[in-house]
């Protein structure tokens, strides 16, 4: 099996995610960055569930997805309001909670 | 009715309500009101009542109707409370006799309560042919013997006439439930009848006394108060809620008294009656928690009575429990030592005189014993004693109140002291066995002393005096028709032989001492009675003359007096009627030898007299009197002794004038009468004298110097202590301790608020540095 492919590709796949929601400034970005992640996740899910001959890794994954959904959603709204507020949607302008 | 007489105090309870809301806007003040709900509660008291002869004429289910009524009705407690109490030994006597009881009801019966003993697997009841009335077998725990063997033992055509009493929950406190309920037999319908009859006529003799008053709505509503008070007073089936309604018709009574509070004397004369019926009062309360208890953790009292009558209560609880309320007995129904607010609470209005210290407030004493009187009966063992406490208080105060009516100059003082002598004859009679004729007195005397009373009230109405000497005199022609009716009154309050109420009451209690209690009977009861009836005579007397004979005096001579209004000349010659009429209701068996008919004699014992075990039977020595000839020619005597010598002393001026001045002795005599025997100076100068000076400036002086002394040094000491405490380790340990904490805090605060920077990212990326940590520790770990 190519375990060790999907593993990397995940690994990747991660790693970017990770920059994204770091670095990028423009919330929509992150969002997606976030999306990243969690497909990651879901190609280790996948990939495990397959080696090891248990459905229940192939479940989680549909729930992610599911679940990733209703994030994106509700993070679009929050990213729609913070737009209407400031005009904008860079992150960085975004810091009321300034200690 | 018998079973809603709940209906008839709440009544007048909400008619004091609807007073105070809306009295003053009506056009008579609220009399209006309180006339109205006195009337209606008079109609059901008299449906009471006729209720109640009913029942004794038919009892219910049979004459063994208590054996019955265990069985069949639940909610008669007291069937069930002799059910308990009864020794099983008694059934015998049930078979012997009762030919009163028709046969179809007692066979009836007789299969009831066998109905009820099958099922238990006891033999059931059988029948005794000879006389048609079942007869129960030795299964039946004797209930239904109960009242064969009151019946057997007892007056032969009494049937046993069970109570009604009805009762709910009133609250529950651990295992102990407190109930709350009516109770209705001959005695409570009577005085639901005396009560709502005084007080409908003061009602109405009062919207002409206090017309036009400042205080008028107050007035009435107080009065609606106190009728609603004393009917919840009488129909109690508890001694707890009698408590309730034995405070409540002291409250109004102090209302009352002080009605006009603007004067001082009024105010204090309410004070007084309050506050000596409050000595009264732990009294009560001393008796009743020891009759719960003797009862066993039960305030009921047919359960109370019946455990005292069948002797299951030890007689030491007895007569420490009836001691006990003798002493509330002695100050609510103005016994002496505790009388002396009686006279004072005259200063109220005089309808109130009339209807609350002479009718009704007062006899709350009397019907407590009588209520009571298995407890009484027993625990002071007056059916075998030749002397015991309640007789000695009644007898002491029907003479010392006499002797002090002597010397009094007003008229409402005199008739407080002829209503405190009134008093101790019932109480005297209660204290020699005489029930009944307690009871009879009862209800004569508060007719006829309301009579005299509202009569003192018609003459004072004009002159806006009670001072006979000063301000009477002469009234005979002017007010005729209050002069009549006071003539009656008083003729009955002498007890005139042979018309009036008066003497059939008087002398039934006088042949009570006679002839019950043990070998020889009360002997000194009947001396003093006696000695008590010439009194009265001659005192009652000696106003009759102040009042209407002479010339006017004082403010009387001033005014121009004429008759009242039908308003109070109307009730007055209703009360007068009645001082003659009632006497009848208890015409004894034989008068001088004539035979009076069945259906006319005792017709008051046969109604009123509780039958039952609840009540002394033979079986603890309670009898009857019967007429004695002797007696009723000797107190005929006194009253012509009496009378006769007061004539000879007013109008012929006669006897020894002015021998108060001449001889020492009768000067002294002369001088603790008028001081009232010193009791007043005793309570206020001594007693209350001795507490406000010399006691308390000891108390003070222990306060100031010793005990202030120890409060000071521990107050220092405490100082002290505190002072260290502060110092050394409240500012020195705990406080360094809180700054440290705080300025801890606050300097990681600081620090901490850099990383705060409000970047969204930036917090995400603390979070994946701190995942990635925490991944490297777990793959070093787990490797």
């Amino acid at each position: 099996m190519f375990l060790n492919q999907f593993l990397m590709l995940a690994a990747a796949l991660f790693c970017i995610g990770v920059y994204g929601v770091i670095a990028r400034k423009n919330g929509v970005m992150v969002l997606m960055s976030i999306e990243l992640i969690l497909n990651a996740v879901n190609i280790n899910l996948v990939a495990f569930s397959t080696v090891n001959g248990a459905i229940s890794g192939q479940v989680f994954a549909l729930f992610v997805i599911a679940v990733a959904a209703a994030e994106v959603g509700v993070g679009l709204a929050i990213v729609l309001a913070i737009f209407r507020n400031y005009k904008t949607v860079d992150l960085d302008q975004v810091d009321l909670m300034k200690g | 009715m018998l079973t809603h007489v709940w209906i008839i105090p709440l009544i007048p309870a909400l008619s004091f309500v609807a007073i105070l809301a809306f009295g003053k806007k009506l056009p008579k003040k609220g009399s209006e009101i309180g006339i109205a709900s006195v009337a209606i509660c008079l109609v059901l008291a008299v449906t009471t009542g006729i209720g109640w002869i009913n029942r004794v004429n038919h009892p219910p289910e049979s004459a063994h109707g208590e054996a019955a009524a265990a069985t069949l009705e639940g909610h008669e407690a007291e069937a069930t409370a002799e059910a308990d109490h009864t020794p099983a030994d008694a059934t015998d006597q049930a078979t012997t006799e009762d030919d009163h009881a028709t046969e179809a009801t007692a066979s009836e019966d007789a299969h009831a309560t066998e109905d009820a003993h099958e099922a238990s697997g006891e033999a059931g009841a059988t029948e005794d042919e000879g006389h048609g009335t079942e007869a129960t077998s030795e299964g039946d725990h004797g209930e239904a013997a109960a009242g064969g063997e009151e019946h057997a033992e007892g007056e032969e055509e009494h049937h046993v006439t069970p109570p009604v009493q009805r009762n709910v929950t009133w609250f529950e406190t651990g295992d102990v439930t407190i109930k709350a309920g009516t109770l209705v037999d001959g005695l409570s319908a009577l005085m639901l009848v005396i009560v709502t009859f005084i007080s409908l006529l003061v009602h109405v003799f009062s919207t002409d006394y206090v017309g036009g008053d400042r205080r008028e709505t107050h007035y009435f509503a107080f009065l609606s108060l106190f009728t609603a008070a004393m009917l919840f007073y009488v129909i109690s089936d508890n001694t707890l809620q009698m408590v309730v309604g034995w405070e409540l018709v002291g409250l109004c009574s102090f209302g009352l008294i002080g009605h006009w509070w603007e004067e001082k004397n009024n105010s204090d004369a309410a004070l007084k009656a309050f506050l000596t019926n409050r000595v009264g009062d732990i009294g009560l309360l001393i008796g009743v928690s020891i009759l719960y208890f003797a009862a066993g953790h039960s305030f009921d009292v047919l359960k109370l009575n019946t455990m005292a009558n069948a002797g299951e209560i030890r007689h030491s609880l007895l007569l420490i429990g009836s001691l006990c309320l003798i002493t509330a007995v002695m100050s609510k129904s103005g016994q002496f030592i505790l009388h002396t607010w009686l006279p004072d609470a005259m200063a109220g209005p005089t309808p109130v005189s009339a209807l609350i210290h002479a009718a009704t407030m007062v006899v709350a004493g009397i019907y407590l014993v009588a209520r009571n009187y298995g407890v009484f009966f027993n625990g002071l063992s007056i059916g075998t004693a030749n002397v015991n406490a309640l007789a000695v208080v009644g007898c002491v105060t029907l003479l010392f109140g006499a002797f002090l009516a002597f010397v009094q100059t007003d008229i409402k003082k005199v008739l407080a002291y002829s209503t405190v002598s009134q008093l101790g004859y019932m109480v005297a009679a209660l204290g020699v066995g005489a029930w009944t004729a307690a009871i009879f007195h009862l209800f004569t005397h508060a007719i006829f002393k309301a009579c005299l009373f509202l009569g003192s009230g018609s003459l004072a109405h004009h002159i806006h005096s009670f001072d006979m000497k000063k301000d009477m005199g002469g009234m005979r022609k002017r007010m005729p028709i209050t002069h009549a009716t006071f003539v009656i009154g008083t003729l009955a309050l002498m007890g005139f032989p042979l018309i009036t109420a008066g003497f059939w009451s008087k002398d039934e209690i006088l042949a009570g001492a006679h002839m019950l209690g043990g070998d020889g009977g009360y002997k000194f009861a009947v001396i003093m009675g006696l000695l008590g009836a010439v009194c009265t005579c001659a005192y009652m007397t000696r106003a009759y003359y102040y009042v209407f004979m002479g010339e006017p005096r004082g403010k009387s001579a001033e005014h121009e007096l004429h008759e009242n209004g039908p308003r109070i000349t109307v009730p007055l010659m209703i009360l007068a009627a009645g001082s003659i009429v009632v006497g009848y209701a208890n015409l004894p068996e034989k008068v001088f030898g004539i035979g009076v008919p069945e259906s006319l004699s005792l017709r008051f014992e046969h109604f009123i007299e509780p039958t039952g075990v609840y009540f002394p039977s033979a079986d603890n020595n309670f009898s009857h009197p019967e007429f004695v000839p002797w007696i009723a020619l000797v107190s005929a005597l006194a009253i012509i002794i009496g009378a006769g010598s007061a004539y000879l002393w007013y109008w012929k001026g006669k006897g020894p004038h002015g021998i108060t001045q001449r001889n020492k002795l009768a000067r002294g005599g002369y001088k603790v009468l008028e001081n009232k025997y010193y009791l007043d100076w005793l309570y206020t100068d001594v007693i209350v004298g001795f507490i406000k000076g010399p006691f308390a400036r000891a108390t003070n002086w222990f306060n100031q110097n010793i005990l202030d002394g120890i409060v000071n040094a521990v107050g220092k000491g405490a100082r002290q202590v505190g002072g260290f405490v502060y110092n050394r380790i409240d500012q020195g340990v705990v406080d360094t301790v809180v700054n440290a904490s705080g300025s801890g805090a606050e300097l990681t605060g600081q620090g901490a608020s850099k990383f705060q920077t409000g970047k969204v990212q930036a917090y995400a990326a603390y979070l994946f540095l701190g995942a990635t940590i925490l991944a490297a520790i777990f793959v070093v770990v787990a490797s």
